[in-house]
């Protein structure tokens, strides 16, 4: 038992117990906010491990990036942000699929891997850059090409569609995507900036 | 350094079990992919593990394991974007977020 696997079982009972909250929270955001605590537990597992760079960038997007995505997607949809109800008729039967996968893989897991020790070893930034760089640069290219593709296509998604939807609400679309300050030579001075009503549908 | 190789595979276990939970009980879309970030986070420390071991019999120049984990981040945080970006467009026709509202093409 050294220090590492130490290390390895408080971040495991740390992750796991804050994994169990962001399931059974009852508040959309303190779900949120255990997630944090879940990914930076798997950071520290990466850390552990000795693989320096996927710890810092699982901080970095995870933490930094999808967790404040999934918080401005619960402020844009107005969730239910108080407390909501767990589906009961169908919680019983995922507690019983998820049980019986937990303990399968654990078994399994104990039985092929219980006695196997690793040797760590320090993978350097500089290391995994040469490697990713050299031996892996059209996969690395490949991915670009695919962030770059899902980035437009959720902009695509999300925008605001003329005619689409059960209700189009006309001051709050904006024609042609243009800026909401009129600017037209008729002097016109247009409608009021749509996002400029709270009560306005947040989806422009 | 030595470490044994059953504490993190249990740990990504556990995280792909609690995932699958949550997928299958919650029914706030927002909630449903929270708990598909936190399968994926379980995959990725597989993946890490599993080219250690790899890597501390046979050896393993180009880090394979640790390669694909970087690759499955950046896949999910791609995915992360295009799913509240259909979770918000799904919000602008249903007013509602709950994934039995979108009931559509249910056979």
């Amino acid at each position: 038992m050294t220090g590492v696997d130490i290390g390895m079982l408080l971040t495991i009972v740390f992750g796991g117990a804050s994994a169990v909250l962001v399931v059974t929270s009852r508040n959309v955001v303190h779900a949120a906010l255990y997630l944090v605590m879940v990914l930076l537990s798997v950071a520290a597992v990466f850390l552990l491990m000795g693989a320096e760079f996927l710890a810092w960038t699982q901080v970095l997007v995870y933490v930094g990036a999808v967790v404040v995505l999934i918080l401005f997607g619960l402020m844009l949809t107005k969730a239910p942000i108080g407390p909501m109800a767990v589906r009961s008729e169908g919680g019983r039967l995922a507690m019983a699929v998820s049980l019986g996968l937990f303990f399968f893989l654990a078994s399994m897991i104990l039985r092929a891997y219980g006695d196997t020790v690793i040797e760590l070893r320090h993978v350097t930034t500089l290391m995994l850059g040469e490697v990713l760089y050299l031996g892996w640069t059209l996969p690395f290219l490949t991915l670009g090409f695919f962030l770059t593709a899902a980035l437009i296509g959720a902009v695509v998604i999300a925008r605001a569609e003329i005619g689409e939807g059960p209700e189009p609400d006309q001051e709050a679309i904006v024609p042609g995507g243009r800026d909401p300050v009129p600017s037209d030579a008729s002097g016109n001075p247009g409608p009021a900036p749509a996002l400029a009503d709270p009560g306005k549908e947040v989806g422009v | 350094m030595q470490m044994q190789a059953a504490y993190p595979l249990v740990f990504a276990a556990l995280l792909f079990s609690v995932g699958v939970y949550g997928v299958l009980s919650r029914r706030n879309a927002i909630l449903v992919l929270m708990s598909v970030e936190m399968m994926m986070a379980a995959v990725t420390v597989n993946l890490v593990v599993f080219g250690e071991i790899v890597a501390s019999s046979l050896g393993d120049a180009l880090l394979s394991g640790q390669v694909f984990a970087l690759f499955v981040i950046a896949i999910g945080a791609a995915e992360v974007g295009v799913g509240l970006a259909i979770v918000l467009l799904l919000f602008r026709n249903r007013a509602s977020v709950n994934i039995d509202d979108a009931d559509l093409m249910k056979f």
